[in-house]
């Protein structure tokens, strides 16, 4: 250790963001109505800088910062990084809809920069208060977005849930977080981490607090049974922040796992191991379940969520290197087919138009033969079916999880995609075999359709050929596990 | 060997085919979506023929073999191959496929483009269920094949077609999961790698090897159909266009006993002798009891529909006698059967095209109108009933001969459906080609055109070629079988 001024360069993403988004704020007051595609243009401009920060400042190293609160490791750089992307592509999807609902407004964008922010820190946490910190700066960005849409009182009841919810599950978080604080007497990972092992800790106070962070945790991530508030939030909520809640803020949750359970509780992995088991088991059965008597197609994609976030959890508590990498897998095909699920929604909606209804995919095939194939590629790989990055994705997972032993649970896995297989078949069937209820043209500007082809073919691609991908992912998790 | 790639031809050039008739092809020129569609699938079909032109008789070791990295993180390989037992499987598709795309020339009217990239899309992938020897590979295939087919059922099939189709999705589904499920765990057993010819080395324990059997087994099983899994099969067909049948029958459904010779025998022998009881119950009881149940039907297709279950319960019964005849005569029937199914449904496709009616009730007299058809519809009806001189014939005598050897009851009971088959398809022939003309409409009936006389004549050269000179098919089985049957009566622990 030496005593230098500690250099800046690992948060350099993080603060390019930050003043990036300040100067977003003042700018945005200045420009006025006509001119709002600027401050969309600057977003998208500090979302490209806070990439390039994120991919010229990568080392490949795990260094630690201010006093070893904030932690930089490839898996960091490779989840912000995705973040970042998910950001700038949900922005595009959103455009036109914005526009059409008065959305497209300064607020809706430094509000998503700042939910990125929150993000970005939390992945980079090494310390329970600045993980707490990212996370309330998270949450509470989202909540204002949630209820962005002042005059729908779905979304404002949506926010209020929201709100609520989160609130307890930080208290939970908070009061675990207290007890583990207590019996380790640190708040910095690595040394909680430490004290547990040397066995010096009470492990009843640690088995208590640890119960606590896990309710935090799947709470955050939408797991049953905190799961209550994912689908009002998904269904209330504008459809364009519908696509931020559930794609970005995964990635948050991914890495708010993996730092407090695999890094600062590794060692009562056998401890979790159960209540992972108990969560990834309900939440499998009552996403998949519910989302096939949902007429909503907004709420059926929040179960589905749930149920992924079950086979998330999965990679997670196989507790072993390849089980991570898998989850991170998972996290990032979870990511893009959800981004292209929603960015297909929102380009089927229109002025004074939601595309949230089942109904509204009838015939879609017939309407335009295109986005109902890109449509399909994001349904198989969602229910897991082959040529698509979603099959990897479960394989990944589910072979980490044979290889901890737990076979019974690779079975049940098993059967609940079939379960899952029959709502995500419902939507190309409506696609596919049904007469159209509607027969307007599609809209939908150039980019956002040219960006749903990415998207969707980005899909299909990593679904022939996932070795890049699980490549970088094994890359991220090996390497920072070794620091 | 190595230098030639025809396997990966046989797979990706209908690919190709079908990915280029849906970016030329709208519905606004037709006749251009369907020569391309007819130039992909005799592309198809040219690729596989130097697979049986350079065929190796005396050697059981797979050939036209490529292998290449694919996944490296999971030892998940490009790995092709084809011995004796998969050989005639990718003859047949690619044949068949031509057959399809002829037949759906001028019926198909709704979205032309999106039909014909279906059925050359899935060519491609059922050829490459034959000739993947990674499991995982295998697996990919398996799966990717049902999204064409959900569609073919689901979009141009008849009025409970989506019910259909989704029956025919989960069911197939159900089954592969499990499979899925077997294949990770024999990648950790194999110490990490997917490749099947490993997994058949593998010793395993007799418990492990019943719960990986019955695995394969609910996968396999609904593909054959077996009985009591069958059910999603008359409702396929009855609801798939004339196209889909075909491929069903000829094609998917011999995928089933293919899984079984290539998995279940070889990688869990013990199991299968174990469980032999069951499987030859449950194969008789499709012999008789479907042989039954398709005496009854009133539907065309489903009667030809249950006809399959009936005759794939010979293939299984076959299989599981573990011997050399068995196997043969199992393959032989599978392939027959493939030319026979198809032309039946092609026949009914005919008579359907025309009448817009299955209902065997709606027909009589057609011979009077239609003399030339009903010239070519006896001989498949001949050779479905399993008439000597035909293909139908070879296979079930020689399951049933090798039955014989085994038990004499076996071969007793898979007799009846000599009697059974001839009794449901000579009778729904009679009922529909004989007799006075039946109404107008039958009245008004136009004999087939060049384009039926076409595929019907070239399946009346297959059938009658294969049953009158199968040696060209049983040379190149005899080695690849032979070396199944050891591995299959080698214990292995």
């Amino acid at each position: 250790m030496s005593f230098a001024t500690p250099t800046l360069v690992p948060v350099y993403p993080e603060i390019f963001l930050l003043v990036a988004l300040s100067a977003i704020l003042l700018a945005d007051l200045f420009i006025s109505e006509p001119r709002r595609f600027l401050t969309y243009a600057y977003t998208q401009l500090a979302l490209v800088g806070t990439a390039a920060f994120l991919v010229l400042g990568a080392t490949g190293e795990v260094t630690t910062l201010f006093g070893g609160m904030f932690v930089d490791d490839p898996m960091a750089r490779t989840l912000k990084l995705v973040a970042v992307l998910a950001v700038a592509l949900m922005l595009a999807y959103a455009r036109v809809y914005n526009q059409q609902r008065g959305l497209f407004r300064g607020e809706f964008h430094v509000l998503i920069l700042f939910a990125l922010l929150g993000i970005m820190v939390m992945v980079s946490a090494n310390h329970f208060l600045v993980l707490y910190l990212g996370l309330e700066l998270l949450s509470l960005s989202l909540c204002a977005l949630i209820a962005l849409q002042r005059d729908s009182a779905r979304a404002t009841e949506a926010a209020m849930k929201y709100f609520v919810l989160a609130a307890l599950a930080s208290g939970l978080l908070l009061y675990g977080l207290s007890m583990l604080y207590g019996a380790t007497g640190s708040l910095q990972m690595a040394l909680v981490s430490d004290a547990i092992m040397s066995g010096a800790s009470d492990p009843a106070i640690l088995v208590f607090g640890l119960v606590f962070v896990v309710a935090g945790l799947a709470f955050k991530l939408g797991a049953v049974p905190f799961h209550m508030w994912v689908p009002d939030v998904y269904e209330g909520a504008p459809t364009a922040v519908t696509l931020f809640v559930s794609t970005a803020p995964k990635i948050a949750a991914f890495a708010f796992f993996m730092r407090l359970l695999v890094g600062a509780l590794g060692p009562l992995v056998s401890d979790w191991q159960t209540m992972l088991v108990i969560v990834a088991v309900l939440s499998m059965l009552v996403g998949n379940v519910t989302a096939i008597a949902q007429t909503n197609f907004k709420r059926m994609l929040a179960y589905s969520t749930i149920s992924h976030m079950g086979f998330l959890l999965l990679g997670i508590l196989s507790g072993s290197v390849g089980g991570f990498a898998a989850a991170m897998f998972y996290v990032v095909a979870y990511v893009l087919m959800s981004l292209a699920a929603f960015g297909i929604m929102l380009l089927l909606s229109r002025d004074g138009f939601e595309a949230d209804q089942l109904e509204d995919f009838k015939g879609l095939n017939k309407r335009s033969p295109w986005t109902a194939f890109m449509m399909l590629l994001v349904m198989i790989s969602m229910a897991g079916v082959p040529v698509s990055v979603g099959f990897f994705a479960k394989l990944s997972v589910l072979s980490a999880v044979l290889d901890a032993g737990m076979t019974w649970l690779v079975v049940y896995a098993v059967l609940m995609s079939l379960v899952g297989a029959f709502y995500y078949l419902r939507v190309i069937k409506l696609m596919y075999m049904d007469e159209p209820v509607d027969d307007t043209p599609l809209q939908g500007e150039a980019d956002h359709r040219a960006l749903i082809g990415v998207n969707s073919l980005a899909i299909l691609v990593l679904g022939i050929l996932p070795q890049p991908l699980i490549d970088l992912c094994m890359v991220s998790i090996t390497q920072s596990m070794r620091g | 060997m190595t230098a030639y790639h025809f396997l990966s031809l046989s797979i990706w050039l209908p690919i190709l085919a079908g990915i280029l008739v849906l970016a030329a092809g709208s519905d606004a020129h037709p006749a251009r979506v369907r020569w391309i569609a007819l130039v992909g699938a005799l592309l198809g079909f040219a690729v596989t023929l130097p697979l049986y032109g350079g065929f190796q008789d005396d050697t059981p070791a797979m050939q036209f073999v490529e292998l290449a990295s694919w996944i490296p993180a999971f030892n998940i390989t490009y790995h092709l191959g084809v011995d004796g037992i998969s050989l005639w499987f990718i003859l047949l598709n690619s044949f068949m496929t031509i057959l399809v795309v002829i037949a759906g020339w001028v019926v198909i009217e709704k979205r032309l483009s999106q039909y014909m990239a279906a059925f050359l899309i899935m060519s491609g992938l059922i050829n490459g269920v034959f000739a993947a020897l990674d499991a995982i590979l295998f697996y990919v295939f398996f799966e990717a094949m049902l999204i064409p087919m959900y569609l073919i059922i689901g979009v141009w099939g008849g009025p409970r077609r989506v019910y259909a189709a989704l029956k025919f999705f989960l069911y197939t589904l159900l089954g592969s999961l499990l499979m899925l499920a077997a294949f990770i765990y024999l990648y950790f057993e194999a110490g990490g790698s997917f490749e099947i010819l490993r997994f058949q080395m593998l010793p395993l324990p007799l418990g492990v090897q019943i719960l990986i059997f019955i695995a394969f087994f609910l996968s396999f099983a609904v593909k054959v159909p077996m009985w009591p899994v069958h059910t999603w099969l008359p409702d396929a067909h009855v609801e798939a266009p004339t196209g889909g049948s075909v491929i069903l029958a000829a094609i998917t459904l011999k995928i089933g006993a293919y899984g079984f010779l290539r998995f279940n025998l070889p990688i869990t022998p013990d199991a299968s002798h174990a469980l032999s009881g069951a499987m030859i119950a449950l194969s008789l009881i499709a012999v008789v009891y479907i042989g039954l149940v398709a005496l009854v039907q009133n539907d065309m297709k489903k009667l030809v529909a249950y006809s399959s279950i009936s005759h794939m319960g010979f293939v299984t019964l076959g299989i599981f006698m573990f011997n050399a005849m068995g196997v043969e005569g199992g393959l032989l029937q599978m392939i027959s059967h493939g030319f026979i199914s198809g032309a039946m449904f092609l026949c009914i496709g005919v008579l359907y095209d025309r009448m817009h009616s299955r209902q065997i009730s709606d027909y009589g007299g057609v011979v009077n109108t239609m003399p030339r058809f009903a010239a070519f519809f006896m001989l498949f009806a001949m050779a479905n009933a399993g008439l000597p001189g035909t293909s139908g014939f070879i296979g079930e005598f020689i399951v049933t001969l090798s039955a014989v050897q085994v038990n004499f009851w076996y071969a007793a009971l898979a007799a009846t459906t000599l009697v059974f088959g001839a009794a449901y398809t000579l009778w729904m022939y009679k009922r529909v080609v004989f007799g006075e003309v039946a109404n107008a409409h039958v009245a008004g009936l136009k004999d087939i055109g060049c384009r039926e006389t076409l595929f019907l004549a070239v399946l009346v050269l297959a059938v009658l070629g294969m049953g009158l000179y199968p040696k060209v098919i049983t040379d190149t089985l005899h080695a690849s079988v032979q070396q199944l049957v050891e591995q299959a009566s080698t214990p292995k622990f």
